[in-house]
């Protein structure tokens, strides 16, 4: 704890929060659009570091568990009406339910095969929405008639907060004795093994804490925009996304996969003017990152501070 | 020292291993193999590289499941359950090669071992701390207890999967090769932690390649080659045992160095001068300088562990160093492990390395891929000679040979590279006897047949002396004699088990 108040990082989380809470005075409803946005994308790919960063073990289907939620929360507004927030915390339990069907078979399964399994969930989460589509509106996407909130900064700070709350438990979790341990069995799961610890058993609760946080923050997300589509929760590209975000801020950091996705976003945002060259752009500049600094932007600090 | 029966007359068994038996595949790593480990003793368990021991360990542990056998604990059969409930019931296990975590300090990476195997331990405990603070200044971490892992010495680093293996208290404790990349001071100091294990009433069981290093440390020890147990008793026993020398030194040692040819003012084809290699903080070479010419036969002799692998993977260009190593007089660093695979210095290595799912004939083509097909029929041909059963088993896949055959694939497969300088890494690992007459055969009729030029890495000295002219003893990451080997036996054969 007194590590904590110590820590710089600390300090600039604090501050970065604080210049961020006072945003929509300041800004338009466009920027604070896009920032709600990355905010949620920081969700997922806080939870995607939780699996990766810490449990060792590769997710290529972020967009498996964000889809589950999205979908289930707004099928159930666009069909039975349900209020948002039941809507929305049915939709995380279903991502849990959904990502634990895929977890207890692919976790026995070693190596890149885990990997290759929540990948073909996509793809099958993918089709389920197409070829169901008088259930999930297909192509076209779902409207969903409700919304949490008409105004911009509303929804913005939902949306911060939300990151915030979610930043704060994961972070906390990934710190605590059952982080530790977990981050034990990713590193040398023969020896956390030889130490009494059931590896799979803390991988599976790893897998379960970043599906809830996946599937509540798609859920919210959908209710943002007042629209579900394929290409907005469910796409591998969107998956790709997240995984980009959260190497970029740094493996085992968890902050950092929420300040990698910000920067993806309000970078690709900010050079939609130049075109198609945006994506080029902010590809180029995550590639380099990950092939100078494997360690990401936080990763490379806490590294360097780690030697000293 | 006291002896374990004293305590054995007294006590039953803490842990009774009974027809321990683990297959993988065809191979079968561990036969039959039975012991009883009281409280209060240090047993060894002893064997040359692939001879079961690492493996009869893990299944002990559940770190591998057993094909058959009880591991008998308190009168509870433990065989089959998974590491962590083995762990649970009271067993702790040391390292070689293990990775902290190297954001946490010392002590809390001590600290880890403690916690309980629980998904609602959210908040850290105070008493964890005072408790793991203990431990680190029970194994001598006391100093460096607020640092991290990557700022460790190697030592300490050795010292943080003790502590970590004590931490829940087990009253059995494994460990795997104690002194690896120790210096002999520090030898010292981990055989008195070890001590101090038993003294608390534990049961240790240690692993290691040979009897000499840990012979002052335990109170018995088994001996064992090919999976299966050649004897147990007292160290030196074990050490006079004729079998267990056979397995070491192989059986009397001949020898056969051609007339010395004068090489005076000649060049080496290879040469290494002053070469010293680092794993991490581990010192894998020490100053270590060979040289051969062209049409030796040079062997470098050691026990498993003393740097034979590191050497040859050095010259192979796989491993950073320090020093020199000139390849007929042009300095080899900076050529990547394929241009000097590529330009004559080919590596059989000891892991064998075989296309498992290619068959037999694809693995010797891989191996003759740059030659023309003309060049590569005759190759090819003169190579079966050599090794009539690779012929037979052409259509075979590689990894349904057995282990002889998969060595002379592996050789064959280096000669195919029409290699100046063949270098071979441990041939007889893990082979039956009669196997290494072949192999033994084989290497007397290239040797006889063709100028080529081999460096053999051995443990068996038996096989490794008969066919060299020169031979060089490594011990301890050091070049420790060089002679001819018929002085061998009167000059460094009674200090090398």
């Amino acid at each position: 704890m007194r590590d904590m108040i110590r820590s710089p990082l600390t300090w600039i989380t604090l501050v970065a929060l604080a210049v961020a809470a006072v945003l929509p005075w300041y800004v338009s409803a466009y920027i604070l659009g896009i920032l709600t946005v990355a905010y949620y994308f920081g969700v997922f790919a806080m939870g995607w570091d939780l699996l990766f960063g810490f449990a060792g073990e590769v997710n290529f289907g972020p967009t498996f568990l964000i889809g589950v939620g999205a979908y289930a929360s707004g099928i159930l507004n666009n069909l039975y009406g349900l209020s948002p927030i039941l809507c929305i915390a049915i939709g995380a339990l279903a991502a849990v339910v959904a990502g634990l069907v895929l977890a207890v078979p692919a976790l026995r399964v070693r190596g890149p095969y885990f990997g290759l399994t929540t990948l073909v969930a996509v793809l099958i989460l993918q089709s389920f929405v197409v070829v169901f589509a008088d259930l999930t509106g297909g192509e076209i996407g779902l409207t969903i008639p409700d919304v949490l909130s008409i105004d911009a900064g509303v929804n913005y700070w939902i949306a911060l907060v939300f990151m915030t709350v979610s930043g704060l438990i994961m972070f906390g979790l990934a710190q605590s004795p059952v982080g530790l341990i977990l981050q034990a069995s990713g590193q040398d799961p023969v020896q956390a093994g030889a130490l009494g610890f059931n590896i799979i058993k803390h991988k599976l609760a790893a897998f379960v804490v970043s599906a809830f946080f996946s599937g509540l923050s798609g859920a919210l997300l959908v209710f943002y925009m007042g629209t579900a589509s394929v290409g907005t929760v469910v796409d591998i590209a969107v998956g790709v996304q997240v995984i980009v975000a959260a190497v970029l801020g740094g493996r085992r950091t968890v902050i950092g996969a929420a300040l990698g996705a910000i920067f993806l976003i309000v970078a690709g945002e900010f050079l939609r003017p130049t075109g198609e060259i945006a994506t080029f752009i902010v590809s180029a500049v995550a590639l380099l990152v990950i092939l100078f600094f494997p360690n990401g932007f936080l990763g490379s600090i806490l590294a360097r501070g780690a030697r000293s | 020292m006291t002896p374990a029966p004293a305590t054995a007359d007294r006590a039953a068994p803490l842990l009774q291993v009974r027809g321990l038996t683990k297959r993988f595949g065809g191979l079968t790593a561990v036969k039959n193999l039975s012991l009883d480990l009281y409280g209060g003793e240090i047993f060894g368990l002893i064997g040359p590289n692939g001879s079961g021991k690492s493996t009869a360990m893990k299944s002990i542990m559940g770190i591998e499941r057993p094909t058959a056998g009880d591991v008998i604990f308190q009168g509870e059969n433990l065989a089959g359950l998974p590491a962590h409930r083995i762990a649970r019931r009271g067993f702790g296990m040391v390292f070689q090669h293990s990775r902290p975590l190297n954001r946490q300090t010392v002590l809390e990476n001590i600290m880890v071992a403690l916690l309980p195997d629980s998904l609602t331990k959210v908040l850290p405990d105070r008493s964890l701390a005072a408790n793991a603070r203990r431990i680190a200044e029970r194994v001598g971490l006391g100093p460096v207890i607020g640092r991290r892992p990557p700022t460790l010495p190697f030592a300490d680093l050795r010292r943080l999967e003790l502590a970590k293996a004590i931490a829940r208290d087990p009253k059995v404790v494994l460990v795997d090769e104690p002194f690896a990349g120790l210096t002999l001071a520090e030898v010292a100091t981990f055989s008195n932690l070890i001590r101090g294990f038993r003294d608390e009433g534990r049961a240790v069981l240690l692993v290691d390649h040979n009897v000499k290093s840990v012979a002052a440390l335990v109170d018995r020890v088994l001996a064992m080659y090919l999976g299966e147990e050649i004897v147990t008793g007292r160290a030196d026993e074990v050490m006079r045992n004729e079998t267990v020398r056979h397995v070491y030194l192989g059986g009397a040692i001949e020898t056969s160095a051609r007339p010395e040819v004068d090489f005076k003012g000649k060049m080496p084809i290879l040469d290494v001068q002053n070469v010293s290699v680092h794993y991490g903080k581990a010192q894998a070479l020490d100053n270590v300088s060979i040289h051969v010419h062209q049409g030796e036969f040079v062997s470098v002799v050691g026990l498993n562990g003393a740097g034979k692998t590191t050497l040859f993977n050095t010259i192979s260009g796989l491993l950073p160093y320090s020093g020199e190593i000139l390849r007929g007089g042009q300095p080899l660093r900076g050529h990547s492990a394929a241009h000097i695979a590529r330009h004559g210095i080919v590596q059989c290595p000891e892991t064998r390395e075989l296309f498992g799912e290619m068959t037999v004939r694809e693995n010797l083509d891989l191996g003759g891929q740059h030659l023309e097909s003309g060049e590569k029929a005759k190759q090819l041909a003169w190579l079966f000679a050599l090794f009539p059963i690779l012929k037979e088993r052409q259509g075979q896949m590689a990894q349904t040979l057995s282990g002889g055959e998969q060595q002379m694939l592996a050789i064959g497969r280096a000669l195919m590279m029409r290699p100046d300088l063949l270098i071979l890494d441990e041939p007889t690992l893990g082979l039956a006897p009669v196997i290494l007459e072949q192999l033994s055969k084989a290497l007397e009729k290239l040797r006889q047949t063709t100028p080529i030029t081999v460096l053999l890495g051995e443990q068996n000295v038996t096989f490794a002396l008969p066919h060299a002219d020169r031979v060089y003893v490594l011990e301890h990451a050091r070049i420790v004699w060089e002679g001819d080997p018929a002085r061998f036996a009167a000059e460094a054969g009674a200090d090398y088990l």
